[in-house]
């Protein structure tokens, strides 16, 4: 029976009103609307089974998302298009499904394939955001305290530009190895992350030929 | 119009705890256009989010209102103190949760009010609204602020704030109440309209007039229209169960399908409220109830449902229901919980048929230690049924109990407290013979509050000193039996609690003191403050032991005379005298005993004998 599973990967965006969700906010909506769609979900084993799905970065509250990956079992296998057309309706208002695809049954979960995430913030000040960013980017280490422990998030930035007046773009190490944070970003280039807009681009993993 | 900006809210919600409370756009919430509605009603919970989205009648009124294409209802609940700071300090009004209107905009807010401890709540949501809390100072410009819920049986500590009360089962009522607000919205003549409606209790129209010692002399109405007493509404066949519930994104206190099998119970037991007010007992159709599980988990995408009722096991078809769900829902197996099973060997075996293997744990509510007491408060279940229980329970592999107690019921001794240490230790014995050192047994104790529509509501609250007796007691005896654990109320809510459940409208500027002087969800622990609320008394000139610790006599007018439940005054007094004897009565399904539901409310032989429910 196992050899008809199948695995499949759905990219969705997050918008408006459900950026404020979290993301056990996130997974209970997508389990219900998965549920609601009536697929045939594969479901855990045990006293309380729950549905084989997982997100491959936990979206902060807050933040948006443009293309984030849900991975999910199915106990017999459906065209991808097909469950695209069938989730689609159940979807709340705010969260969109972007794009299934077929995954190898036995790939490494998402979580493991994560290696980095792209960032889009948009802020309200302040002008001198060009010096700011050129200063983060000449250190050689950028020691921080999170959570009662120190690190050092000048590693963890691959990439961060100024875009047009009042927005930035970075690229920031995700996955086992350590995860950059945006708002952590933020906060050493000495602006308020409650102030600033975060969207999350996309994803990047392992397996990405990019 | 203008609704609160989405942008304004979004500068404020990274600062606070749980955002998506404030934000709505939930599967199944109902967000209309508000051009060409007739009359607009918020629905307010004087809690927060979690709490607020469990309850069950916000939820049935919410769909039969927005099942008018005329009419609409929007939620909006109580905010955590750091969204209140938030809001207060850039001035954002309180606003609902489908369309971000503040609620000043909708013609009429509606509050559930179920439990005392949120009085002071409801004020501050509506100081949070901008609207002005006395009724008197709100012209017809203002919407309609009402309530409804349990606690409006007993409405007078609140009765300066809000224009006109709903006694009873609201599904009709609202309609009723809303088409008379949309005919003379805006009207002096409003209010007496609405006192016409029969359930609607408008209490402005009323007055009340006190004896030199503090009693009250009588309660009349101003005008002709508004009647001597306002007979609550009922409905002779419950409406269809609500299929399409919101689906919250949180996880809300109960955060799965609810379908109520039955309204009403039939036991009688006589510190229950609920057992009076909401007579007569009537059941749903098996077959209704399974299309609407049906329903509910396609519309919603929930893998659990509550089937709700005050006495599970009393459903006549019960086991028949519980079977034929788990057999329909295999794969993944549905998830079934059956809250208030009586504590017998049935109760067992329907768990068993509906937990599987799962077997976590048990609930029974055994109420007091001793044979005589659990006589007193017509509980008809005896030591041997609670020892036959836990003896099925353990032997079919359950390893934890729960077990629901009260202290501070009339007639109770020290003996009688004693007694539950023993009860228990027996339960545990049983437990350790089957499962060993798994045995799990906890125990919750609540503080008994008489309540008014009950027998005990002459009945005095037990004393702070002999209630901190009791708990000693009850502490030395269970604490040191290992796999025992316990839990009860903190005394100073219970005394409020008692003062607000049966006070008068001389209580209506304490609950302002309160609030004005900081007071908000009390019933959390870490808000809640005695000192307050003693203060707020004190400075009224009023005593809470005056409504909550002194004897009534039956020649006393209540505060409550002029709302009736159905069951008249001599019954209840005749049910605290037979308990006093030490008398049962019968459960109601048995026989009738005339409590006076049937006479005054027009239900045509509402009870089913068992097996009757086809």
């Amino acid at each position: 029976m196992a050899e008809r599973r199948q695995r499949l990967w759905l990219a969705f965006a997050v918008e408006g009103s459900l950026k404020w969700l979290g993301h056990l906010g996130l997974l209970r909506a997508w389990r219900r609307a998965l549920r609601r769609a009536r697929l045939p979900l594969l479901y855990s084993q045990g006293f309380h089974p729950r549905p084989r799905i997982s997100i491959a970065f936990p979206l902060p509250v807050g933040f948006s998302g443009e293309r984030e990956l849900l991975d999910m079992l199915l106990t017999r296998p459906l065209p991808p298009l097909e469950v695209a057309r069938r989730v689609r309706p159940h979807l709340p208002a705010g969260l969109s499904l972007k794009n299934v695809e077929e995954a190898d049954v036995r790939a490494p979960s998402l979580q493991s394939q994560l290696r980095a995430a792209e960032y889009l913030v948009r802020l309200t000040s302040p002008s001198d955001l060009p010096q700011r960013v050129q200063e983060l980017l000449s250190k050689e280490s950028c020691p921080r305290e999170r959570r009662g422990k120190q690190y050092d998030l000048r590693p963890l930035i691959r990439s961060l530009s100024v875009e047009g007046d009042l927005k930035l773009r970075m690229v920031l190490q995700a996955g086992d190895r350590g995860t950059g944070r945006p708002d952590e970003v933020l906060l050493a280039l000495g602006l308020d992350p409650s102030e600033a807009a975060i969207h999350r681009r996309r994803l990047y993993l392992a397996s990405d030929r990019s | 119009m203008t609704v609160v900006d989405e942008r304004a809210l979004d500068r404020i919600l990274p600062r606070v705890r749980k955002p998506a409370r404030y934000t709505g756009g939930e599967w199944n919430s109902v967000a209309k256009d508000w051009g060409g509605i007739s009359v607009k009603t918020a629905l307010a919970y004087p809690d927060i989010y979690e709490v607020g989205m469990s309850n069950l009648g916000l939820a049935i009124l919410y769909d039969v209102l927005n099942s008018q294409p005329d009419l609409l209802a929007e939620r909006v609940y109580a905010p955590w103190p750091d969204m209140e700071a938030q809001m207060r300090s850039v001035g954002i009004p309180l606003f609902s949760l489908e369309t971000r209107h503040p609620l000043r905009e909708f013609d009429i807010l509606g509050f559930s009010l179920e439990y005392e401890l949120n009085y002071a709540t409801a004020l501050n949501m509506l100081d949070l609204a901008d609207i002005p809390l006395h009724a008197t100072e709100r012209g017809p410009e203002w919407p309609l602020v009402i309530a409804g819920g349990s606690c409006t049986y007993n409405p007078e500590p609140l009765a300066p704030f809000f224009d006109a009360f709903v006694i009873g089962e609201g599904e009709e009522v609202i309609l009723e109440l809303a088409r008379t607000v949309a005919r003379w919205k805006g009207e002096e003549e409003l209010l007496r309209r609405l006192a016409t409606i029969p359930g609607v209790y408008v209490p402005s129209l009323y007055q009340v007039r006190y004896r030199a010692d503090s009693t009250i002399a009588g309660v009349q109405p101003r005008i002709s229209e508004a009647p001597k007493t306002v007979h609550k509404r009922v409905l002779p066949r419950l409406g269809p169960i609500p299929t399409h519930p919101i689906v919250p994104f949180l996880q809300t206190i109960h955060d799965r399908g609810m379908v109520e099998i039955q309204r009403g119970c039939t036991q009688g037991c006589r510190f229950c409220q609920a057992g009076y007010i909401y007579r007569p007992v009537r059941e749903r159709p098996l077959k209704e109830i399974l299309a609407a599980v049906e329903e509910l988990l396609v519309n919603t995408g929930y893998e659990e449902v509550a089937l709700l009722s005050l006495s599970s096991t009393d459903y006549s078809r019960i086991e028949e229901l519980v079977q034929a769900l788990v057999e329909r829902y295999q794969d993944p197996p549905l998830s079934i919980s059956l809250p208030s099973l009586r504590a017998d060997a049935f109760s067992v075996e329907l768990a068993e048929l509906f937990q599987g293997r799962r077997r976590t744990s048990l609930t029974f509510a055994p109420e007091t230690g001793t044979q005589r007491l659990r006589d007193v408060i017509n509980k008809k279940i005896t030591d041997e049924d609670i020892l036959t229980t836990a003896e099925a329970a353990f032997s079919r592999g359950w390893h934890r109990l729960k077990l629901y107690f009260m202290i501070g019921l009339p007639t109770e001794t020290r003996e009688d407290v004693a007694a539950i240490v023993e009860l228990v230790r027996k339960v545990r014995g049983i437990g350790r013979r089957h499962q060993g050192r798994r045995t799990e047994i906890s125990v919750s104790v609540a503080t008994f509050v008489p309540k008014s529509h009950t027998p005990f509501q002459w009945w005095p609250l037990v004393s702070r000193e002999e209630l901190e007796a009791r708990q000693d007691i009850l502490r030395r005896g269970l604490l040191r039996q290992p796999g025992v654990s316990l839990s009860w109320h903190e005394p100073e809510t219970t005394l409020l609690e008692a003062a607000l459940s049966r006070g008068d409208r001389r209580l209506a500027p304490v609950v302002e003191r309160a609030w004005r002087t900081g007071a908000r969800l009390d019933a959390w622990d870490e808000h809640f403050d005695a000192d307050r609320w003693q203060r707020a008394f004190q400075a009224e000139g009023l005593n809470p032991d005056f409504y909550a610790r002194r004897e009534r006599p039956l020649e006393e007018v209540l505060p409550w005379e002029h709302i009736s439940s159905g069951v008249n005054k001599e019954f209840l007094w005749a049910e605290s005298r037979r308990a006093m004897e030490g008398k049962l009565t019968p459960d109601c399904r048995e026989r009738c005993l005339d409590c006076g539901v049937n006479r005054v409310l027009p239900v045509k032989r509402p009870v089913l004998a068992r097996g009757e429910n086809g």
